[in-house]
């Protein structure tokens, strides 16, 4: 057994976290400010906070990640980091001529005081800033909230630096994705232009996180959104914010700064959520709801009615982030099946109210749980005490999934043993399809290996 | 750019390349740097600048402190709670991430596939962190119920006065477990190393010497500095046992801290990794008397030499016997592979850049097939790994060494190894070395260039001059250098292969080299169409 000190009986516990199911804000950081056109996102701390993250995002999309660091010593962690910072960002733009840097903090530069703003203020007047290039900072420390919330500081931080409202309104819709992947980001844009919408996405790590193989390295890739897109962002006539907990705090910035008002909604995963998606776009773009869609939606129920019975009732353990987690417990619910153990490490009330809202009709008995100790320990525990059909989540429930047999789709970050995340994507109609089919082959799979000869089946 | 074909008569001069990469750089930046490449002369004993901080702003390959403690050190043995006492990020990232492969009989405790974190929150950063420290330390017990449990500090620990040691002590009292902590903040040295150095101190102090164990072997020995990443170990282990060897305690692959405890009953110390290890292997001789030596098991004849070394220590007829039978049977083996392998890589260039040991060790493999390495350095390494051991006493030792605790360490009478200590004596007048690491710079070829802690600058200059057919380094550079249409094999994780030490270890590298060096998928990068001229379309919707 892998997981073989794990047992059914839950002790409570109030200090210890065994197997997370999230990580700390500065790799989110990291990974927001990739989207964002010639940035290359700097980590103000030692530098293990910056390999660590750069390692793992990189084994996630097997693609170049490239970040720098303040590479803190005992001597700065008494000191300070401003003397590190100020050569960090010269060294940078002399060395590595990116047209941004992205600084965001850690828990040990939190923890010792640095003031990022002031520090960068300082590098302006000094000079280290060459003119036309520039350097963005998000407070970052990682003894608050996840990885999710570090995405979702270094996207305000975007757009409170860039976005201006120049009072000429702009005739396009600004689309603040929560924490997806750059095939989800490249699916958003598509989805806009079936509808023929202008839209701004932010981020965009489309064609950054996912480059062709050319024979050429190119250190700033083609992809990413422009320093002139976000800034206007402050110009556009609505915002269309996908995510509580990633996209929610910048659209209320920009809504602040430049009076763009925004609509709140969740990252379209599933049919429902990206039914609200679209109706919110359209709202937003004040245009109808062209066939095009409708007819993938269409093509999406038909795969769901023609699938019902081989989902119908299954149970399953999922853990994540609360911005994917809620609308695909939401979709697994619309199939019919029994989304009965639920864990994300993200603190956040509004996760318990919207997971009572969509279980306590239909799957009653759900156990779900988010922040201190709601970790992949706890949820491998409840499964101990009465077994899922299937588990979703990222690749640390292969240990789970083997020890216990369970059908597993890999979603959610990290994905370490699979590839396909880059490149197909599960926002959207089409995204719900590709969901399908994974789970339908995981637990038809094992219906093929497991089921007695005399039935066995052909067609399925 | 240099022609490959003039390599035949000896490495070009690489001067106007190391100074075409310093010119990029601001003045301060190139002075140190400049200091830190070498145009190596492996007549002349050069000095190269080396464990020395990190400058911020540079893309570095290097992690932090912590990494080196409990990742590197602690991360592969399996009987005990490793509890990280910071935020969760430091906990996730070294979670089953390094590959060490470990091998627990059932009923046997691992928890190397756990992940322990206190997950400090804001409210431990203002009023504290050893309370929770306590409580997790508690909770642990009570729901696994382990032998020992190691805390491992993260950077705002010592910040805050989290005095992990003190916690230690009480909870050991309170649980009548071993309770040991690690100061390994990430920002206590300039990379890894320091974590290495902090950890050997915590297993020495803590754990080595515990218990006494009756002999179980003629030859008794302890593996310093193996990792069993990709199952190396095993490789090693499986050698061993045929030679008659009785391994007491690998530091640290496939290992558990019940095998540290009595690891001091051995007659010998065999030091793979220099850098990581050097420090446990140097407190043994001097408390135990254990003498030690350097071996390498990567490349098939360090391997047979290693082997017979260890044969000569002993000087047991039967022993060397035993290896020789070994070395024939396995030696053939490697040989038929390397015969249908190397024609096909002969003569091809490899670069490395990786870790404390590797650098130097790999060049073994790719010298047994003919690849040439024109260039290769250490990401955390010291002086004496790339100039030799003779150096460490010319070594300044700056602030940021003077860091890391130095244990005085007192002879243990009653399990001092006399009879050891007069064998070694012998054994030196006869010129068998002990202690004995050259470091890499003489076996390297002259006027390669060496380059400690390269970084990403030159990592692409790098590629640009010397066209390299493969790149050895890590994750971080793996796709960076793939863009250029390079194949890079990662030399932390083996790319999820391997094992590669000893016999079986180099028939596999063989046989990857043989796949990577002799694929045609690179070729397939360019469209059929990219060098046709463009044509103006006369079909499309628009004309």
């Amino acid at each position: 057994m892998l997981l073989r000190h794990t047992t059914s009986n839950v002790k409570e516990r109030k200090a210890l976290t065994v197997n997370p199911a999230k990580t700390c804000q500065p790799v989110g950081a990291m990974y927001a400010a990739l989207g964002v056109h010639g940035c290359l996102p700097h980590s103000h701390g030692s530098q293990g906070c910056c390999s660590y993250h750069r390692s793992a995002l990189t084994r996630h999309y097997k693609e170049p990640v490239m970040a720098a660091t303040s590479s803190f010593t005992e001597g700065s962690s008494v000191f300070g980091g401003q003397a590190n910072l100020l050569q960090a960002i010269d060294n940078i733009f002399t060395i590595y001529e990116p047209d941004i840097i992205a600084v965001h903090s850690t828990c040990l530069s939190e923890t010792i005081g640095d003031d990022l703003g002031q520090i960068v203020k300082k590098a302006l007047d000094d000079g280290k800033i060459p003119e036309g290039k520039h350097v963005v900072q998000a407070s970052t420390p990682s003894y608050v909230g996840s990885h999710v919330t570090g995405y979702a500081n270094m996207l305000e931080a975007f757009v409170k630096y860039f976005a201006y409202n120049t009072e000429e309104k702009i005739r396009q819709v600004n689309l603040l994705s929560g924490w997806v992947e750059p095939s989800d980001m490249r699916e958003l844009k598509r989805i806009a232009g079936l509808m023929d919408i202008k839209t701004v996405l932010l981020p965009d790590t489309s064609d950054v996180l996912d480059t062709p193989m050319t024979g050429e390295y190119k250190m700033y890739p083609k992809g990413g959104t422009t320093v002139e897109e976000i800034a206007s962002m402050g110009n556009s006539m609505k915002t269309v914010a996908m995510g509580e907990w990633g996209a929610k705090s910048a659209a209320v910035m920009l809504d602040n700064k430049c009076k763009v008002p925004f609509s709140l909604t969740e990252v379209p995963i599933g049919l429902k959520a990206t039914d609200r998606f679209i109706q919110e776009l359209s709202l937003a773009g004040k245009i109808s709801i062209p066939e095009v869609i409708t007819e993938e939606r269409g093509r999406l129920v038909d795969v769901i009615t023609d699938m019902h019975q081989y989902l119908y009732g299954k149970r399953v353990a999922l853990f994540g982030d609360p911005d994917t987690l809620i609308p695909l417990t939401e979709f697994l619910v619309d199939l019919d099946m029994k989304p009965v153990y639920i864990v994300s490490g993200t603190p956040g009330k509004v996760f318990d109210k919207r997971m009572a809202s969509i279980l306590s009709e239909k799957v009653p008995e759900a156990k779900y749980k988010n922040g201190p100790q709601a970790d992949m320990f706890l949820m491998h525990q409840w499964i101990k005490e009465e077994p899922v059909d299937l588990l979703i989540g990222n690749t640390y429930g292969k240990y789970i999934s083997r020890d216990e047999g369970i059908p597993f789709v890999r979603m959610g970050f990290p994905i370490l043993d699979r590839i396909g995340h880059s490149y197909f994507p599960t926002v959207g109609y089409q995204g719900a399809i590709r969901i399908l089919e994974k789970m339908l082959g995981v637990i038809m799979d094992q219906q093929d290996a497991t089921a007695p000869e005399e039935s066995f089946e052909l067609v399925m | 750019m240099p022609n490959k074909k003039n390599y035949i008569n000896g490495l070009p001069d690489p001067s106007e390349f190391k100074e075409e990469m310093l010119k990029k750089y601001p003045r301060k930046v190139a002075k140190k740097r400049d200091k830190a490449m070498i145009i190596n002369d492996p007549a002349e004993g050069q000095e190269i600048l080396a464990n020395v901080r990190t400058i911020p702003g540079i893309i570095t390959q290097r992690g932090c402190t912590y990494a080196g403690c409990k990742g590197v050190v602690l991360g592969p043995t399996r009987d005990i709670i490793n509890l990280v006492h910071g935020p969760i990020g430091c906990s996730f990232y070294a979670w089953l991430t390094r590959r060490n492969q470990t091998r627990a009989e059932k009923g046997d405790p691992n928890f190397m596939t756990y992940a322990f974190s206190t997950d400090m929150q804001d409210e431990n950063i203002v009023f504290g962190g050893e309370e929770k420290l306590k409580n997790a330390i508690r909770e642990a017990f009570e729901i696994f119920n382990p032998s020992s449990i190691g805390i491992f500090s993260t950077c705002p620990v010592g910040l805050i006065g989290d005095d992990v040691h003190s916690v230690a002590r009480e909870m050991k009292a309170e649980l009548g477990i071993n309770i040991f902590g690690f100061s390994c903040e990430g920002y206590r040295g300039v990379s890894q190393s320091a974590g290495h150095h902090i950890a050997n101190n915590g297993i020495f102090k803590h754990v080595v010497g515990n218990t006494d164990r009756p002999r179980t072997g003629k030859f008794q020995v302890n593996l310093l500095g193996e990792y069993n990443i990709g199952g190396d170990a095993f490789e090693i282990e499986r050698i061993f046992e045929e030679c008659g060897l009785t391994l007491l305690s690998t530091y640290s692959g496939n290992s558990t801290v019940e095998s540290f405890a009595y690891s001091h009953t051995a007659d010998l110390n065999m030091v793979m990794c220099h850098r990581s290890i050097n420090y446990i292997a140097e407190m043994m001789e001097e408390k135990y008397g254990i003498p030690w030596i350097k071996v390498n098991f990567i490349g098939a004849d360090a391997t047979a030499k290693t082997l017979r070394k260890i044969a000569d220590y002993f000087g047991d007829k039967e022993l060397s016997e035993k290896v020789e039978v070994v070395i024939a049977r396995e030696s053939a083996k490697v040989k038929a592979v390397a015969d249908l392998v190397k024609p096909k890589v002969e003569g091809k260039l490899a670069m490395m850049f990786v870790g404390g040991s590797r650098a130097h060790h790999y060049q073994e493999l790719f010298t047994e097939l003919g690849v040439r390495v024109v260039s290769a350095g250490y990401e955390f390494a010291h002086r004496d790994d790339y100039e030799g051991r003779e150096v460490i006493p010319n070594i300044k030792i700056d602030a940021d060494t003077r860091n890391i605790e130095d244990l005085s360490v007192t002879k243990d009478d009653e399990n001092y190894r006399d009879d050891l200590v007069a064998k070694k004596a012998q054994l030196e007048e006869s010129g068998y070395e002990f202690r004995d690491y050259k470091g890499m710079m003489p076996d390297m070829s002259k006027n390669s260039l060496v380059i400690d802690d390269v970084n990403h600058w030159e990592t692409e200059k790098l590629i640009e001059f010397y066209k390299p057919d493969i790149f050895c380094a890590g994750i971080k550079e793996k796709y960076v250098v793939q863009k250029y249409g390079i194949p890079l094999k990662q030399l932390h994780s083996y790319d999820y292969g391997g094992p590669y030490a000893a016999f079986g270890g180099a028939i596999n590298f063989y046989k990857e080299m043989e796949r990577m060096l002799g694929t045609d998928i690179w070729k397939l990068v360019d469209a059929p169409w990219k060098h046709e001229p463009e044509i103006v379309g006369s079909v499309t919707y628009d004309s």
